[in-house]
């Protein structure tokens, strides 16, 4: 970790633009949580699946996407990452700074709004609050270190990062019984299913594959940047 | 401190950027001389720890620069690209270099280099408000923020206008005086020669030439022109210059003569005068190979 190279990824980051990106997820979200409490459809049932389908299944692969490639890929992108790099600072270092920006910036704004929208419908019950929080919380990590090491192997990080977050994570992810074991967002629910009580959410993980599965993601993705970093090069326009 | 190159190349897929180069950069000055895509930036990123090289090796006083961070000690790298952080301002990102640097006291450091580069006063606006040339102050004081004994710039005059460019040349001027290893790459054969003692010239990849500055420039005026020469009688003209020892072959084509002359001095003061005493006019005179690019394939071919 190194304190510079934080403020600067955190500026670039939340400055201007791309903050209200980060922003606009987590509205949508609050939003959906106070239509269905006037409606009244604010039930125990409705909760669940509010917070799997849209705060684990959209906001949370998205958020993942702008946070962990948006750490990293623009620098790439214009050649301001030099600066960084041609300093005294292991490059290893460099991507796990990056790394817990990201993760903190995506465990931010998915964690606080995940609790804040159950706890807006159904309190406390059945624990599905801290529950989907907590899932909000180590999904939110596990997304931050893959697309920041998508950020970093290919100039395409936010499109194969989209690709991915909607059809892998959202059709194959949720439809194909033998993907779920590989997507991160089943791995979060099982988290939650974890925490909370609630009989409306159910998981076909083990909990013990899913917590590995997610320190092995993101400890793998994070050594891997690191690496790749060492080996970057300018290959100029000539 | 040295940089050394030895039987560096450098492809991409079936490509050769840089072949079989083999040179050493010492304290001073050293100019990286080539037209465009000739190769300078993939040298200078080898040189810079930003590119391994596909053959051979590059070493600073004897230590392995690829994959190495702890070269950045010692050596400041001023990339090609503008880009910085716009968002910073100039004083803030010149600090972070000092920062990232882990020096005692940044602060000092930070204001030493924006004071070299004469940019205080524009120090607190952000770097989105400026103007290229002041960007490229702006890097070039963020890589000297740890006096770095060598400095590396990619084309470090593009985008200034000509005092900045001035100022710059005198800045580098100095540092070399002052025995700093100082590379800097450029396509204008005029810039180099005004800053660079040493130069190295990169044509297509290879290393054409290598030397003190006038010694480059004698074998560049020396080596044979091409003319093309317009007159009132072509013929009567090439019989007369072809019976000179300056001339090395003439030719007659429908937009005229062209001459190659083998010694210069002595053409350019031949053909006024055997024009006259051959009683022919001549209307035009102009050379047909001056560009850079000409000089610069002439010296390849003459040192491969």
């Amino acid at each position: 970790m190194n304190g510079v190279i934080a403020g600067i990824t955190y500026r670039a980051l939340l400055g201007r633009r791309r903050v209200w990106l980060l922003v606009l997820l987590p509205a949508v979200l609050l939003a959906l949580a106070v239509l269905l409490r006037v409606i009244g459809a604010d039930g125990e049932r409705a909760t669940v699946e509010l917070l799997r389908t849209f705060a684990i299944g959209v906001m949370l692969p998205l958020l993942g996407v702008i946070a962990g490639t948006g750490v990293i890929a623009p620098e790439i992108d214009d050649g301001t990452i030099v600066h960084l790099l041609s300093k005294p600072i292991s490059r290893p270092v460099i991507a796990q700074t990056k790394f817990l920006v990201a993760a903190s910036v995506v465990a931010a704004f998915a964690t606080v709004p995940t609790f804040a929208a159950a706890y807006l419908l159904i309190g406390l019950e059945a624990g599905v609050a801290s529950g989907f929080a907590l899932a909000a919380l180590v999904g939110g990590v596990a997304y931050a270190a893959v697309f920041m090491l998508l950020g970093v192997v290919t100039r395409h990080a936010v499109t194969i990062g989209i690709i991915y977050a909607v059809i892998w994570e959202g059709v194959v992810g949720n439809f194909v019984p033998g993907a779920r074991r590989y997507s991160v967002q089943q791995w979060a629910q099982t988290v939650a299913d974890q925490v909370s009580s609630s009989a409306f959410l159910t998981t076909d993980i083990g909990i013990g594959f899913a917590v590995s599965a997610l320190v092995v993601v993101s400890v793998g993705a994070v050594l891997w940047a690191g690496r790749r970093l060492r080996s970057f090069s300018l290959t100029g326009d000539e | 401190m040295n940089i050394e190159l030895a039987q560096v190349s450098r492809w991409y897929g079936n490509v050769v950027a840089v072949n079989d180069v083999t040179m050493t950069i010492g304290p001073g000055v050293t100019g990286l001389l080539g037209p465009n895509g000739a190769g300078k930036s993939t040298l200078l990123h080898m040189m810079a720890g930003f590119l391994a090289p596909s053959g051979g090796t590059v070493t600073l006083d004897g230590t392995r620069i690829w994959r190495n961070h702890e070269v950045y000690r010692s050596i400041g790298l001023v990339p090609e690209r503008e880009a910085v952080y716009g968002f910073l301002t100039g004083w803030q990102f010149v600090l972070s270099s000092a920062r990232l640097h882990r020096l005692p006291d940044p602060e000092d450091a930070a204001r030493k280099a924006l004071a070299l580069v004469e940019m205080e006063d524009a120090a607190d606006r952000r770097i989105e408000t400026y103007s290229k040339g002041m960007r490229q102050r702006m890097k070039v004081a963020a890589a000297l923020v740890h006096e770095p004994r060598v400095l590396l710039l990619d084309e470090p005059f593009n985008g200034m206008d000509p005092r900045q460019r001035m100022h710059m040349m005198d800045l580098i001027r100095a540092m070399g005086t002052a025995g700093k290893t100082i590379l800097f790459s450029s396509h204008i054969l005029e810039e180099v020669e005004r800053v660079a003692q040493h130069i190295e010239v990169l044509v297509a990849g290879r290393h054409a030439a290598s030397g003190d500055f006038r010694e480059i420039r004698r074998r560049m005026t020396d080596r044979p022109h091409l003319f093309r020469v317009r007159s009132s009688d072509d013929r009567r003209l090439a019989a007369a210059l072809i019976a000179d020892a300056s001339s090395g072959a003439v030719s007659l084509t429908e937009a005229g003569l062209e001459v190659r002359a083998v010694d210069f001095r002595r053409f350019t003061w031949l053909l006024p005068r055997v024009a006259r005493d051959a009683g022919v006019r001549v209307w035009q005179v102009s050379p047909a190979d001056e560009d850079l690019e000409s000089v610069f394939s002439y010296l390849i071919n003459r040192s491969g």
